[in-house]
């Protein structure tokens, strides 16, 4: 009979960074489809007077809510990757260690290459983030911040609030709104792009390796070989 | 100063023009409102212009189709052409200018000698950088030349309209000539940049006005346009704004919603991005502008608006991938081939990774047997 691994359950995403995760996703999704609304919007009315709607200003609207969503869930995590566990401490993210750059390797050959493990080393599991997928989260992160810069720049002039007004001389930086809205828009393509891995990969974890990678972010928890916690080992 | 004496005052230069004090109160009270001023500054106005010696100002044309000056003497108000370009000491510039060829030249030459460090050099046009500067020549001199002679001595500099502010036309992809907008050139002095194609001809009187009544700038922004012109997107003084928040919009210029006025953003008006007074202060002394007369914006006072995608559709052009890409229609190709490049790698996977899955789905039903067992 053979003999089954001795899996562990270890907590690893903590609630913050669950929150931070779905308000994140939720609010992308919301902000990429009134972008792209804002951005080409459908003219399927006619006949009708100013007055009768409001829903291209509903649209921004609820972007701009949206865009507070996102920003504030940035700022939440940027606060986490200092006051958060191990798997969402910022240092777990920087990939450019010794360390990192052998994980890369190992992610790319047999993850995303596919050619066969003829010894498996167990330190090669990851327990929180792979670095090929830190790299991922911080190209991810860098895009954020463009469209949180562009954004809240575009919206500047017409806010009130002085927290918008702090990105005031992003336009004028990146030479004027044509060039704001242009970065804006690509990003969010950018971004699109980073998502559509990023499922895919999540999906193929959990299918190949059966310890609850799409689920974690849901529980918190994923399953962990018991001689890989003993390592104590990240 | 000796030659300060000779030079009448604004408000002398008028009267001698035939305008009553009255006209003079009515253009200063305009001024003040344009340039977005409180009442009493027209009473700083007004004293200004009664005491300060006419400003000598040269008026230099480079790379430019002219239609900053054809702008400027059509403003709101006679004497904004009258005395501030024609007769409030003009000293050069070739278009309005009575003397010709080496005279002109003379003329200006000693302008700028005699009010070194004084006068005003207003700049219509971009400067050639290509080619050693050949692509403009005036009386034998490199425009680069010209200016860097007539900015030495030069109080403050005035980039009229788009060409010299941003290179406008002739800078576009790909640029032949090598045309580069003046602040390129200058670093240590105050410069204004009074971008449009042209500008409204109240906003340059309204610029110009301010620097001689007031000897000094207007509040500049960060771009160092003049804040009281420059300061709101087309888009945020729009009358058809309450069409634009409706999502009523005009598809075609001919169709029925284009009649009823709806928002012209899918036809490719560009006011959502562009800074400028048109909705405010408009054209043709406040008869209409682009957008009232069934045009879209084309964002003429915005850097590089040539480059800036299609001037009749609402896209977001891709530097550096050809005039057909959008950015829209370059995303969903790589999101395309991603989508493709995901169904290779499952299929891929399913087959290279069968042995690991497989083993591991084995053992996991092996454990169920075992709580059967139990
Ligand atoms: C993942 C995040 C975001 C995505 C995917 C996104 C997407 C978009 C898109 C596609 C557009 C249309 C751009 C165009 O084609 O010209 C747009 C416009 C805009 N976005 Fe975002 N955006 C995001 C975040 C933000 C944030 C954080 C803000 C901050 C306030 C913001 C503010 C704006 C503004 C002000 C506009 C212009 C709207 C207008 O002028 O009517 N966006 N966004
Ligand atoms: S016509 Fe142009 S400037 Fe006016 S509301 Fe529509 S998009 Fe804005
Ligand atoms: S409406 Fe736009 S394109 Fe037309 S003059 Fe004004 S800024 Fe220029």
């Amino acid at each position: 009979m053979a003999h089954t691994k001795n899996y562990k359950r270890v907590y690893v995403w903590q609630l913050p960074v669950r929150i931070f995760h779905w308000a994140n996703a939720l609010s992308i999704v919301v902000l990429s489809i009134t972008g792209f609304l804002i951005s080409n919007p459908p003219a399927f009315m006619s006949n009708a007077e100013a007055f009768d709607t409001f829903w291209m200003g509903q649209v921004r609207a609820i972007h701009f809510i949206a865009a507070y969503v996102f920003f504030g869930a940035m700022i939440l995590r940027i606060y986490w990757a200092f006051a958060g566990n191990k798997f969402a401490h910022w240092k777990a993210f920087w990939p450019f260690s010794k360390k990192g750059i052998k994980n890369i390797i190992h992610v790319l050959k047999h993850d995303i290459f596919l050619l066969p493990e003829k010894n498996p080393n167990i330190n090669d599991i990851s327990i929180g983030h792979n670095y090929m997928a830190t790299t991922a989260y911080i190209l991810m992160f860098l895009f954020g911040l463009i469209m949180v810069f562009t954004g809240f720049g575009l919206y500047s002039d017409n806010a009130t609030w002085w927290l918008p007004k702090l990105f005031a001389w992003v336009p004028s930086f990146v030479g004027g709104d044509f060039n704001a809205r242009m970065l804006h828009h690509v990003s969010m393509w950018f971004i699109i792009f980073i998502i559509i891995i990023h499922v895919y990969l999540v999906l193929y974890h959990d299918w190949l390796e059966g310890r609850g990678e799409a689920s974690s972010m849901f529980s918190g928890f994923k399953f962990v070989r018991k001689e890989r916690v003993d390592e104590n080992d990240e | 100063m000796a030659t300060q004496k000779k030079r009448d005052t604004y408000l002398q230069a008028i009267i001698k023009q035939g305008y009553s004090r009255r006209d003079f109160m009515k253009f200063t009270t305009y001024m003040a409102a344009y340039m977005g001023l409180q009442n009493s500054a027209i009473g700083q106005i007004t004293e200004a212009l009664e005491t300060t010696p006419r400003l000598p100002v040269i008026w230099e044309h480079y790379q430019e189709c002219t239609c900053c000056s054809e702008s400027f003497i059509r403003s709101d108000h006679p004497i904004v052409a009258d005395i501030i370009l024609d007769k409030i000491s003009l000293d050069y510039t070739e278009t309005l200018m009575a003397a010709a060829g080496e005279q002109a030249e003379a003329a200006k030459h000693d302008t700028m000698k005699k009010y070194h460090g004084e006068y005003i050099l207003c700049v219509e046009g971009s400067i050639p950088t290509k080619d050693d500067g050949n692509y403009c020549c005036i009386a034998g001199k490199t425009a680069i030349q010209h200016f860097k002679e007539a900015a030495e001595g030069a109080k403050a500099i005035i980039a009229w309209g788009s060409c010299a502010s941003n290179g406008c036309v002739q800078s576009a992809a790909p640029n032949p000539t090598g045309a580069t907008p003046i602040h390129k050139f200058v670093h240590n002095k105050p410069l204004i940049r009074v971008p449009g194609c042209p500008p409204i001809g109240e906003v340059m009187a309204g610029v110009i006005v301010h620097v001689v009544a007031f000897g000094k700038l207007p509040e500049l922004d960060r771009m160092n346009r003049p804040k009281a012109f420059y300061a709101k997107r087309v888009h945020d003084s729009c009358y058809r704004r309450a069409y634009y928040d409706a999502g009523l919009f005009a598809e075609n210029f001919d169709d029925e919603n284009a009649k009823k006025g709806y928002c012209l953003y899918k036809v490719g008006c560009k006011g959502p991005m562009t800074y400028n007074s048109c909705g405010t202060i408009k054209w043709n002394n406040g008869v209409s502008y682009p957008i009232q007369s069934g045009h879209g914006c084309i964002g003429c006072s915005e850097d590089d608006f040539w480059d800036n995608g299609p001037l009749y559709e609402r896209l977001t052009a891709l530097p550096g991938f050809g005039i057909e890409s959008t950015a829209d229609s370059v995303g969903k190709a790589v999101a395309g081939a991603l989508a493709v490049g995901i169904g290779v790698h499952a299929i891929a996977g399913t087959i290279a990774k069968r042995k690991d899955v497989k083993r591991r789905v084995t053992k996991g039903q092996e454990n169920e047997e075992h709580l059967k067992d139990e």
